[in-house]
């Protein structure tokens, strides 16, 4: 949140406003107390990153609407992340690679110390206390697939393969309490070809709302108007799962290239529907008939990107509510979908000094910041952005606390 | 120019295409945000975009798409290869380009010429001569130095231009002449915001601070040492027209007082072509190679052991100049800077050239 413009962000993002677009997304699945902490602490979050070296965009202009409530890191998350890296090497923090967290020792609510794979072997590190920041499960495909069952192998990972989940299911199986919907996860549709794991920002898709999507049987499945990014990004990660295969085509004419961001995959062009579908392998006679149906059904209208415009279709099902224009304009570009998942929203409870909810009482030198706890604030849904500053708010809390904690055991022996 | 697509602007092409889909470097240089003005990517695209690259690296280092990512992504030095790519090609005449395949080559051939065009010429004329030499037209007589460094000059000069005309020709497909007057104006604007870029080397720390040597690890030194080169290189130039204006007009014969203005400027202008060219060989020694084609970094080493050759042989001559010595130090300077004038068109001084021209274009692009 900001009351003021600020050199990264216009205007002001009040604390209500905050509020209530955390509470309409989650539909209520927030812990209050945690989430009206963490807008607080966010005001001044640029500056104090800053000190870290963390620098931040003036604004992104491919990015729609966002330069009021998002600042943007420059260079994005790795850049973020090296700065975060080098401040704390120069403060002397040792920080060891290619190391996974494969057991936790824990006696009487209590850490005692972690078992750590390394390329050298397991070793135990013993510490007075510990904040667990290892994130979701997104990455482990046999976790996705117990909730998803074979839909979970067409999934693609948005992120680093790392987050499998290992001290989530760990902390779990020691009796953490749970938070977050376990069954859900936050997708968008990505461009099918993406890579398995860490295909990031570049493989989204924008052309949704300027055509069709139909999945592989050639047939539409949901109105591709229906609403704006984000709220339409958010959705079609899912709606893609549903389909068979887990796979859809976006579909537009040449009317609307050059209307959405470039994607890093080329088009998959054709000069007639008959032979995309070909090319797309879907049945070219439904495919016809769909678009057949659907530009018989388009409403003369005033096209309006910007705005929900009056182009809608009539008597379909579903309908097109905005943005529809007949699909006559060869050649046509088609684009294949999958769903690409961003991050999972099980996770420990946590009180406001960021110490784990450990069977029925406060763990008191367990802390947990980022996605391993975000799902306290976001237990469903997603604002842009409030993953980062759940994770940065919490970062520093459960620093503190830890670091706190330790010293007075140390005083006390 | 040359329109094939080599290897090196198929990669670029590709990162481009990546880059253009995420823009999360947009703030860091113009690079991106020309790239934002652009869809599709040609040779003379991909020529503009490399030569407007500073190689401040920070965009390396920020990518998530780096290597080992499968999208493998190295802007700095894929702009790099490219740039060297487009030295050769815009090379006039053409068969010079193997110049820039092979430098230390072409600057020890070029050295050589020098050597052997100035020694016979020291040796007759010093051997006519009845006393020992005092002055440095009593090694070499000044007709013989105008007429030589003038012609090449020339040549030199012809050379850069076209050049530079193949460049902003490519880069400026189609760019019609200022008529109306409001245009003719914002044209001088970014031509004023071009030169103030390049002058300042504003891309080297666009963002507020400066470019990385290694991940998060901003310096000002390259910077810095940078300025004392260009600056050092324009003093020396500047030392050495108010002596041609001493000579000419005023008939004040060389060599001038330690207090005299051509001294002065060529004696501050040669400390900085010292300390300049020194300190950038020994940041790129340590510079992290992932950053720069191999290509690029052997045309700078070439370029900068010329400039510090010149300017330590130059000093050395100021300091010696009443000695003995000074006949055979006159005639390896002035081989030296022969050589070093030679090879302006076919190594990394081109760099300044096309630098600048990417500038203007950037420039000119925002105003419209």
């Amino acid at each position: 949140m900001h009351t003021t413009p600020t050199d990264v962000l216009t205007d002001a993002y009040p604390e209500d406003e905050f509020m209530a677009d955390l509470l309409r997304v989650t539909g209520g699945a927030t812990d209050q107390t945690l989430a009206r902490m963490m807008i607080r602490a966010s005001a001044d979050l640029p500056r104090r990153m800053n000190r870290f070296g963390v620098r931040f965009q003036p604004s992104i202009r491919g990015t729609l609407h966002l330069a009021r409530t998002n600042a943007f890191f420059l260079g994005g998350g790795k850049a973020l992340m090296n700065s975060a890296y080098a401040a704390a090497e120069r403060s002397d923090v040792r920080i060891v690679y290619e190391a996974d967290v494969v057991g936790l020792c824990i006696r009487d609510g209590r850490f005692e110390s972690a078992e750590v794979k390394t390329p050298h072997g397991t070793e135990a590190i013993t510490a007075r206390t510990v904040v667990l920041a290892a994130g979701g499960f997104e990455s482990n495909l046999e976790w996705l697939a117990e909730i998803w069952g074979d839909a979970a192998n067409n999934f693609i990972v948005r992120g680093t393969p790392y987050n499998t989940g290992t001290v989530l299911r760990l902390m779990l199986d020691a009796g953490a309490e749970p938070v977050g919907d376990p069954s859900q996860c936050h997708a968008v549709a990505i461009d099918a070809r993406a890579p398995k794991f860490d295909g990031g920002i570049v493989t989204r898709l924008d052309s949704v709302p300027l055509g069709i999507v139909v999945n592989k049987h050639g047939d539409r499945f949901y109105d591709e108007g229906e609403d704006y990014w984000p709220k339409r990004y958010a959705i079609w990660g899912r709606l893609v799962a549903q389909q068979p295969d887990q796979i859809a085509y976006s579909i537009v004419d040449s009317k609307a290239i050059g209307r959405f961001m470039p994607s890093v995959f080329p088009p998959i062009v054709a000069d007639s529907i008959r032979e995309l579908a070909s090319t797309l392998g879907v049945p070219a006679g439904t495919l016809a008939a769909t678009i057949e149906r659907f530009n018989a059904a388009v409403r003369p209208g005033t096209f309006d990107h910007q705005t929900l415009d009056d182009c809608r279709t009539e008597g379909l099902i579903p309908n097109k509510t905005h943005w529809a224009q007949r699909l006559d304009t060869p050649p046509f570009h088609a684009y294949p979908l999958r769903p690409g998942i961003t991050f999972t929203y099980l996770g420990v409870k946590v009180d406001e000094r960021a110490r784990v909810v450990l069977n029925g009482g406060l763990a008191e030198n367990i802390f947990a910041a980022g996605e391993i706890m975000a799902g306290n604030i976001l237990g469903r849904g997603y604002v842009a952005g409030v993953g980062m500053t759940i994770g940065t708010v919490f970062g520093e809390i459960a620093g503190r606390e830890s670091r706190d904690t330790a010293a007075r055991h140390a005083r006390h022996g | 120019m040359a329109d094939v697509l080599t290897d090196a602007m198929r990669k670029a092409e590709h990162e481009m295409v990546v880059c253009n889909a995420c823009r999360y470097c947009e703030a860091y240089c113009p690079v991106f945000q020309a790239m934002e003005e652009r869809v599709t990517f040609q040779p003379a695209d991909l020529t503009y975009l490399a030569n407007l690259c500073h190689n401040c690296g920070e965009c390396l280092y920020a990518c998530q798409y780096a290597p080992p990512h499968e999208f493998n992504i190295d802007v700095p030095r894929t702009l790099s290869r490219v740039r060297v790519e487009s030295y050769e090609s815009l090379a006039w005449p053409s068969f010079a380009s193997i110049a820039f395949r092979r430098p230390w080559s072409a600057t020890c051939a070029a050295l050589a010429a020098g050597a052997l065009t100035l020694a016979p010429v020291a040796r007759a004329f010093m051997a006519r001569a009845t006393n020992k030499p005092a002055a440095f037209y009593d090694v070499i007589p000044h007709d013989v130095m105008v007429t030589l460094f003038g012609v090449i000059g020339l040549f030199v000069f012809a050379a850069i231009a076209i050049g530079h005309r193949r460049f902003a020709g490519g880069a400026n497909p189609g760019d019609s002449r200022a008529t109306h007057k409001g245009l003719r104006h914002g044209r001088l604007v970014s031509r004023q915001r071009a030169v103030r870029d390049a002058l300042t080397l504003k891309h080297l720390h666009a963002t507020g601070e400066d470019c990385v040597d290694a991940e998060e690890q901003r310096r000002p030194w390259r910077r810095w040492l940078h300025h004392c080169t260009f600056y050092g290189f324009a003093l020396c130039f500047a030392s050495t027209a108010v002596a041609a204006i001493y000579h000419s007009v005023f008939g004040w014969i060389a060599p001038y007082a330690y207090t005299s203005v051509p001294v002065v400027l060529g004696t501050a202008g040669g400390l900085g072509l010292v300390v300049g060219p020194a300190g950038l060989l020994v940041l790129d020694l340590h510079r992290d190679a992932a950053l720069t084609d191999a290509s690029e970094r052997s045309l700078g080493f070439a370029f900068l052991t010329m400039l510090l050759l010149t300017s330590v042989t130059g000093l050395l001559l100021l300091v010696f100049r009443g000695s003995p010595y000074m006949p055979a130090l006159l005639v390896v300077h002035l081989a030296i800077v022969l050589a070093l004038f030679v090879t302006f068109p076919y190594g990394k001084f081109v760099h300044g050239i096309y630098r600048g021209a990417a500038l203007l274009k950037f420039r000119r692009e925002e105003s419209v």
